[in-house]
């Protein structure tokens, strides 16, 4: 690992202030970052840890809302009551990333900062309909998570700008989230897809679908999900919404496993996650 | 690059020391103190060798920074036993024979200890899953689970 100078501010200000600045890196869980900086595919100059500052950590519950400070550690998004009754999917997500171990160092910010298209914790947060705040040193801004990335390890975060908490609206009836992977632990997703829905009756009223790891950026598929609205879920619509998930995939091969096999996947998946999501609800 | 002062409490000793701000915790526990129980495996967080506890978690010390871990509450396993008595875990491990190399172990052991900390009433299930994030190249973990499973029974009787 290079040498760096390390800051540890107690305001959000003066993080942005030093964020802003070339070659520097904020450090939340370092699950990404300490990895990065030992393999050497990360040399920051200055590392700005976020862990003094307050505020920045727990989840709040607000009626209806629920909302997930940046600096929350995964462990404690996956064994929190009101994200496991109310945003199931969510829950699942943050359960399948690493270890136990790196649950406990990993924050949901970090998770969804890094922008890899295959983070857990993002098709949960596609299917809850998330907000995302931003603070920087000239005040803040929210963006919706579906807005937030725009490539592989790109967002549309500005020099300086830092995610602060994800705020979930009410929550859908039932929601569900399915990992593709080898491994039953410490691996990434091949496929990562997350369902959503509400029922009145019988009746889907609204549903959300959540894909990750399947285009450059985790994506939701809505033509699947206006399919769904209005309907009740039968064995015919299942296979179209599938169908129309899988079409709005747009997967690389690599050594995983090849992009023709992401896109089928994505039909079965999908399918497996409504159901779940349904008999849920 | 500037040192940074920080206060480490391992095992209840407070260390006072000046480190570079790229030393991981486990360096600064093996070649700082010197207390080389903690391994050093993959150093990428996947095996658990390096595995202690802060402030009552289980995390993989080859991922965080030592200077973030100043004035927190620091166990590896040379802190279990206590007035020369082995934690339950550590007479688990030798009664099963959960150890073969042995390198794994204090990794196993502290990830464990978190675990039953936190709840001693796990399945045999929740454990294995649990315990996804520790590697063992020699046993199969087998007597692995056979030991932390007789140590949960004893967590739990005793309590």
């Amino acid at each position: 690992m290079k040498g760096f100078e390390f800051f540890e501010p107690t305001t959000l200000a003066e993080a942005s202030q030093l964020f802003a600045q070339e070659h520097a890196q904020l450090l939340a869980g370092g699950t990404d970052l300490v990895i990065g900086m030992k393999a050497l595919t990360e040399t920051p100059q200055s590392v700005i840890s976020l862990q003094k500052i307050p505020g920045l950590d727990g989840i709040t519950t607000e009626g209806d809302s629920i909302s997930i400070g940046a600096m929350t550690k995964v462990r404690e998004v996956e064994l929190s009551s009101d994200i496991q009754n109310h945003h199931t999917a969510l829950a699942e997500g943050a359960s399948e990333i690493g270890s136990v171990q790196i649950r406990n160092l990993a924050t949901i910010g970090g998770n969804i900062a890094h922008a890899s298209p295959a983070a857990d914790t993002v098709a949960g947060l596609l299917v809850a309909d998330a907000q995302v705040d931003i603070a920087s040193a000239d005040g803040e801004r929210s963006v919706a998570i579906d807005e937030l990335f725009t490539g592989p390890g790109q967002t549309v975060l500005a020099p300086g700008e830092i995610i602060t908490r994800f705020r979930l609206p009410s929550p859908a009836s039932g929601s569900h989230y399915i990992k593709h992977k080898i491994r039953e632990v410490m691996d990434l997703a091949f496929i990562g897809v997350a369902a959503a829905v509400n029922l009145d009756n019988g009746t889907i009223t609204d549903a959300r679908i959540g894909l990750a790891a399947v285009a450059p950026t985790p994506i939701r598929a809505t033509e699947a999900e206006n399919l769904l609205r209005g309907n009740e879920l039968t064995a015919e619509l299942l296979q179209q919404a599938g169908e129309a998930a899988a079409a709005v995939a747009s997967p690389i091969s690599d050594l995983r496993c090849s992009a023709e096999h992401r896109k089928e996947m994505v039909d079965v998946l999908t399918r497996r996650t409504l159901q779940e999501a349904v008999a849920r609800a | 690059m500037a040192k940074h002062p920080v206060s480490l409490k391992v095992n209840g000793d407070e260390y006072d020391l000046l480190i570079e701000p790229r030393k991981t915790l486990l360096a600064v526990l093996r070649d700082t103190i010197g207390l080389t129980g903690t391994k050093e495996g993959c150093s990428t967080g996947d095996c658990g060798a390096c595995t202690v506890i802060v402030d009552g978690k289980a995390v993989t010390s080859c991922m965080v920074l030592g200077v973030t871990v100043s004035e927190k509450e620091i166990t590896t396993i040379e802190g279990l036993a206590s007035d020369g008595e082995l934690h339950p875990l550590q007479q688990a491990f030798i009664d099963t024979g959960g150890y073969q190399c042995g390198f794994c172990t204090p990794g196993f052991i502290m990830a464990s200890k978190a675990l039953l900390d936190e709840n001693p009433e796990r399945s045999e299930e929740e454990f294995r899953y649990e315990l996804g994030g520790n590697i063992c190249r020699c046993t199969g973990y087998t007597k692995i689970l056979e030991a932390v499973l007789k140590a949960a029974e004893e967590v739990r009787t005793s309590a």
